[in-house]
């Protein structure tokens, strides 16, 4: 058939110029038809296979469209997240304003039309870059998934989302240009720009040989870590999801960050480093994490440590691994959006995402507190649930490999997942202390996107064969062994009973007492401890390390203004007779440096 | 006919010149200049298919046989840059038509079209000839008519900035001239072709390092090569826009083509790079060239100067690839010359727009244009995303040569600084489109779309640049083989 040999972001792309010119109906048509009829085809029509190809420049082949197994998981995936998202984001444009609501800083302005057409050529993109099979057309969808989405965050319409939008959009472009310069490395080594496997070694424990890839790898590396957001390039994401708007946030968290990973998962799997990277980012977002107030920033910092495991997942680079890795991304889109989705329709209705100004809520939202216990439950690993079935297969490749301290630092990120997603995001905003806030359900689009996601939830926790069969590599696995679910379930109701204990002795768990629950599970005393001087510490090296850098970047500019400002030297009008000297002390140069 | 086309594409023009001062009506006077720079580009894409299909072209004036009388030759690469000259030259005229009446008294534009033409002229006969002294010639009809138009701008500094430029271009010409004069004292001919077989053969001695020295400096002082290119910030700030627009495209170009016909067809690949070492001072320079003035253009407020510290930039990306002094260095430098024109030309003639409703192109008057002038700030944009380098733009067909051919020789810091140049560009680019996009348009002010015939001329050179950034097999078959001829492989 003729739409399988379509490049699967043409259909986002040809969407998007047709929804920015509808409105009312014929647009709620359009944006729930592209990503089903997409998806649609993409499951029915296309099979692994390069379906477009052509030369370019000559001597290089570019693949806009190569389908593989690894590829067509995430195409699937990104189609169900673009639906959810756009379900999630129907009731824009009945004249309500997205996320303005009590907001101070906002000057309001129906942003509807700007938000769908952004967010349908950004699925489009991050479609583009999965199903890119060489480093130029990457590199385009790269840039791209930048350029569009930054409108999500700009679509607050506040000061501060614009500024966070800026330094988003910087961070972006920096990552498309070294994806560009590896890639330019790369190609002048290999002579071709094909998009495959770079460094580290799959399938093996041996050392991964990120050093034979030669400094190309290295920048490819450091690209893609920017955009999957590893340690010290993580910030923007704590920035840039709270700024968004509260639709905006669903598809953000849905395809940047993923597109990294399947960059990661494609280039290099088995590259240790990616074991020791990916473990700090599971456990030191939670020290921040659980200091912070703002939900929806809570939420940024468990994407970080959602992905760290998928990232530790990739350098193991064991099929086992590797497939978890990917699964899980597969099972935290729809988790994390739905916990991103729930906080939408709190802030939606109530307009605020702190915890200390939220509480109480389930008195009149109680199928949104249902739905948001759900997706906490999802990505706190309950058995029956979808990390469980995922996360675990990272878990038990690490325990294979014979990575027992990597395996310990992830129990302990995943008691902190229990912590600071699991019991804190819906307790402040839902229990907690009555705010008084007596919010109404959100608009029904929201809710059924929710449910969705919930049931999506429980059922691949519950059969997760389907999933396990679209996964990229062979391999034999049961989540639903023994060992297993009882390790994890007694990690929870741990840290369940620690929570009831505070509880009910009256230690009323404020932002930082809750912090001690999960802690106390494993390290009891060590815990307040930890979170003094290994928190303090971290934030105080962090703080250090950027202001330093901050001084740094400052000195340069002066340095360069002085030179190169309106009257520095480099920039002012020059006497014709200074130029004419210039001129002679040219001519002289020249003729003592041939003679 | 067509056999005296090298010499009909000169002089056409040449003769249409002093008709369009005579008539001293400005319509017919431009619609002279219009017939003249349609036929340079109609007669220039003629010799270009005919070269690459045949070989270069030998054409005697007057039927003097070659080392004695003047000869023209058009090889691939000469027939590149006159493609370039009459193309900016088509794209331009029929855009300065409202421009120049809003930016030149009425009295003078007879007299400026008269200039514009013979600058034209001027340009062409540089590319064209294949004699060094008939060089010398045109590049004083082009230079004067150049001061002249560039003397013609609304602001008063447009004068001084002419008269530097006078200097400037007057030193530049007559150490260029010195150059020449020593080669023929030391070989008895003027004859491009003649120099050639004749220089290699000559004892070891200083007049021709000297030569080659004088004509270095001229050379890189006409295409403003940093620290060189002081005369040209003002003299693109204050000149009429669409002088602006095209001397930017088409006359630093034709200067770098004479660099390239001097040191590889004259002097030779092996004497200026081998024994003269042209790359070590031709590269430092280059380099500094894309670094500080990117840097310089980030702190301009009006825009025409920004994009005028920005061509200097841009010239050092096509002089690093020349430096290279490789097949594949050189294509770059030789495809830029092309793609540069298109990019400037387009962001020069947006410029000519905002200039002609708004009257300034300085950046605090253009708060939200966009909304004004779309069309015109979409141009802008497009122009800018082909100068920062981006994919589907010839500002990447460009900047992807020049990596690769700096990474062929293992030159990692100069494709960094590729690189950086480009991100210094993302910069000065976001300076404009932040204000025209994301404030708001000043209440009292009232500003319309600009007219039609300027937007298409400017569309049509913001088009090629996505036509020739998506399709780029034709300029990079052009630009190569001009390379070869020029290295002295193949034809």
């Amino acid at each position: 058939m003729m739409l399988s040999s379509l490049p699967p972001f043409a259909l986002f792309f040809i969407g998007a110029v047709a929804v920015g010119f509808t409105k009312g109906l014929p647009r709620k048509v359009l944006v729930l038809a592209i990503p089903l009829l997409g998806g649609l085809n993409l499951w029915f029509n296309v099979d692994p296979g390069l379906h477009l190809q052509f030369q370019f420049l000559g001597e290089y082949t570019v693949t806009p469209f190569r389908a593989d197994k690894l590829s067509l998981l995430f195409g699937y995936l990104f189609h169900l997240a673009a639906f959810l998202g756009f379900l999630y984001a129907l009731h824009l444009g009945d004249g309500d304003v997205d996320g303005a609501v009590a907001e101070e800083d906002q000057t309001g302005g129906d942003t509807a039309g700007l938000q769908h057409v952004s967010a349908m050529l950004y699925a489009g993109s991050a479609l583009g870059a999965v199903f890119a099979g060489d480093f130029i057309t990457l590199f385009v969808f790269w840039e791209l998934l930048a350029l569009t989405s930054v409108f999500l965050i700009w679509a607050r319409n506040s000061e501060r989302s614009y500024a966070t939008g800026f330094r988003y959009l910087i961070i972006h472009v920096v990552s498309g240009v070294l994806l560009l310069s590896g890639a330019l490395m790369l190609a002048n080594r290999t002579g071709s720009i094909e998009f495959g496997h770079i460094a580290g070694e799959l399938g093996s424990d041996g050392s991964g040989g990120l050093i034979a890839a030669g400094p190309g790898g290295w920048i490819l590396l450091i690209a893609f870590g920017i955009k999957a957001g590893f340690p010290l390039a993580h910030n923007w994401i704590t920035e840039s999801y709270p700024e968004s708007t509260p639709t905006g946030a669903v598809f953000l968290s849905a395809f940047t960050t993923k597109v990294a990973v399947y960059a990661l998962a494609r280039g290099f799997g088995g590259a240790d480093a990616l074991i020791y990277i990916g473990t700090a980012m599971t456990f030191f977002p939670i020290f921040y994490a659980v200091l912070e107030n703002d939900l929806r920033r809570v939420l940024g910092y468990s994407m970080i440590n959602q992905i760290g495991f998928m990232v530790a997942g990739i350098g193991i680079g064991t099929a086992l691994a590797v497939n978890g890795a990917v699964a899980h991304a597969f099972a935290d889109v729809i988790f994390k959006g739905l916990l991103f989705m729930a906080m939408g329709a709190v802030m939606t209705m109530t307009g605020r995402t702190k915890g200390t100004d939220l509480g109480g809520l389930y008195k009149t939202m109680p199928f949104t507190a249902t739905l948001c216990i759900v997706g906490a439950m999802a990505i706190s690993a309950f058995p029956f649930f979808s990390a469980f079935v995922t996360k675990s297969m990272i878990m038990v490749a690490a325990i294979e490999e014979h990575h027992y301290i990597v395996w310990l630092f992830m129990l302990f990120a995943s008691a902190g997942v229990l912590e600071h997603a699991g019991i804190k995001i819906p307790f402040f905003s839902f229990f907690a202390h009555d705010s008084g806030i007596r919010a109404k359900e959100p608009p029904k689009n929201m809710l059924i996107a929710m449910s969705i996601g919930a049931v999506l939830c429980v059922l691949i926790g519950m059969f997760p064969r389907q999933l396990y069969a679209l996964l990229p590599m062979e391999m034999d696995y049961h989540p639903y062994d023994t060992t297993h679910v009882l390790v994890q379930l007694q990690l929870l109701c741990f840290g369940a009973l620690g929570f009831i204990t505070l509880m009910k002795s009256g230690v009323y768990p404020d932002e930082k007492r809750a912090v001690h629950i999960d802690a106390e599970i494993l390290y009891r005393k060590l815990a307040p401890w930890l979170v003094r001087t290994v928190g303090g510490a971290v934030a105080r090296i962090d703080a250090y390390v950027r202001a330093s850098v901050l001084e740094l970047v400052g000195s340069v500019l002066q340095v360069a203004a002085k030179a190169h400002g309106p009257v520095g030297p480099l920039a002012r009008s020059w006497p014709t007779g200074s130029m004419v000297l210039w001129v002679a002390i040219l001519l002289v140069a020249y003729l003592l440096f041939y003679l | 006919m067509s056999h005296h086309l090298p010499v009909l594409l000169v002089v056409i023009p040449l003769v249409a010149a002093p008709f369009a001062a005579l008539v001293n009506r400005p319509r017919v006077s431009w619609a002279i200049a219009l017939g003249s720079a349609w036929w340079a580009f109609l007669a220039a894409f003629a010799l270009l298919r005919q070269v690459m299909a045949d070989g270069p072209i030998h054409y005697a004036l007057g039927d003097w046989a070659a080392p004695y009388g003047i000869e023209y030759v058009v090889d691939p690469a000469n027939a590149w840059v006159l493609l370039i000259v009459g193309m900016i030259a088509a794209v331009v005229t029929p855009y300065a038509l409202l421009s120049i009446e809003r930016e030149v008294p009425d009295a003078r534009i007879p007299l400026f079209y008269a200039a514009f033409i013979l600058c034209m002229t001027g340009l062409l006969g540089i590319a064209i000839t294949g004699d060094v002294f008939n060089v010398f010639v045109f590049l004083e009809i082009s230079s004067l008519s150049a001061y002249a138009l560039i003397a013609l701008g609304r602001d008063r500094r447009a004068l001084t900035a002419s008269y530097q430029y006078l200097i400037m271009g007057s030193v530049g010409a007559t150490f260029i001239v010195i150059g020449i004069g020593l080669l023929y004292v030391m070989t008895g001919t003027l004859n491009m072709a003649d120099l050639a077989q004749i220089l290699p053969e000559l004892e070891p001695n200083r007049t021709i390092p000297v030569a080659f020295t004088f004509l270095t400096v001229g050379i890189t002082l006409k295409l403003a090569l940093f620290p060189l290119h002081l005369w040209l910030p003002n003299a693109y700030t204050y000149a009429p826009s669409v002088v602006t627009a095209f001397i930017a495209s088409t006359a630093t170009k034709v200067a770098v083509y004479l660099l390239l016909r001097f040191f590889f067809t004259i002097f030779g690949a092996s004497f200026s790079f081998g024994e003269m070492q042209l790359d070590k001072v031709l590269m430092p320079l280059a380099l500094v060239a894309i670094l500080t003035m990117s840097i310089v253009a980030i702190y301009q407020d009006n825009v025409k100067r920004l994009l005028a510290y920005s061509s200097v930039a841009q010239i050092g990306y096509m002089v690093l690839g020349i430096s290279l002094a490789s097949a594949l260095g050189l294509t770059a430098g030789i495809l830029h010359l092309f793609n540069h024109a298109l990019m400037k030309g387009a962001l020069f003639m947006a410029m000519g727009c905002v200039m002609y409703r708004v009257g300034s192109v300085r950046i605090e008057r253009m708060n939200g244009l966009a909304r004004a002038m779309p069309w015109t700030m979409a141009a802008f944009v497009a122009g800018g995303l082909s100068i920062i380098g981006v994919p589907l733009t010839v500002g990447f067909i460009s900047k992807w040569y020049l990596i690769q051919a700096a990474l062929e020789q293992g030159l990692w810091p100069v494709a960094v600084v590729v690189l950086v140049g480009s991100l210094l560009a993302v910069v000065y680019v976001w300076k404009v489109v932040e204000v025209a996009y994301f404030r708001d348009l000043d209440a009292d002010a009232d500003i319309q779309e600009a007219p039609l015939s300027m937007l298409i001329a400017t569309w049509a050179l913001v088009l090629a640049n996505f036509w020739f950034g998506i399709d780029a097999s034709a300029t990079t078959g052009v630009a190569r083989r001009a390379a070869e001829v020029l290295l002295g492989v193949g034809s």
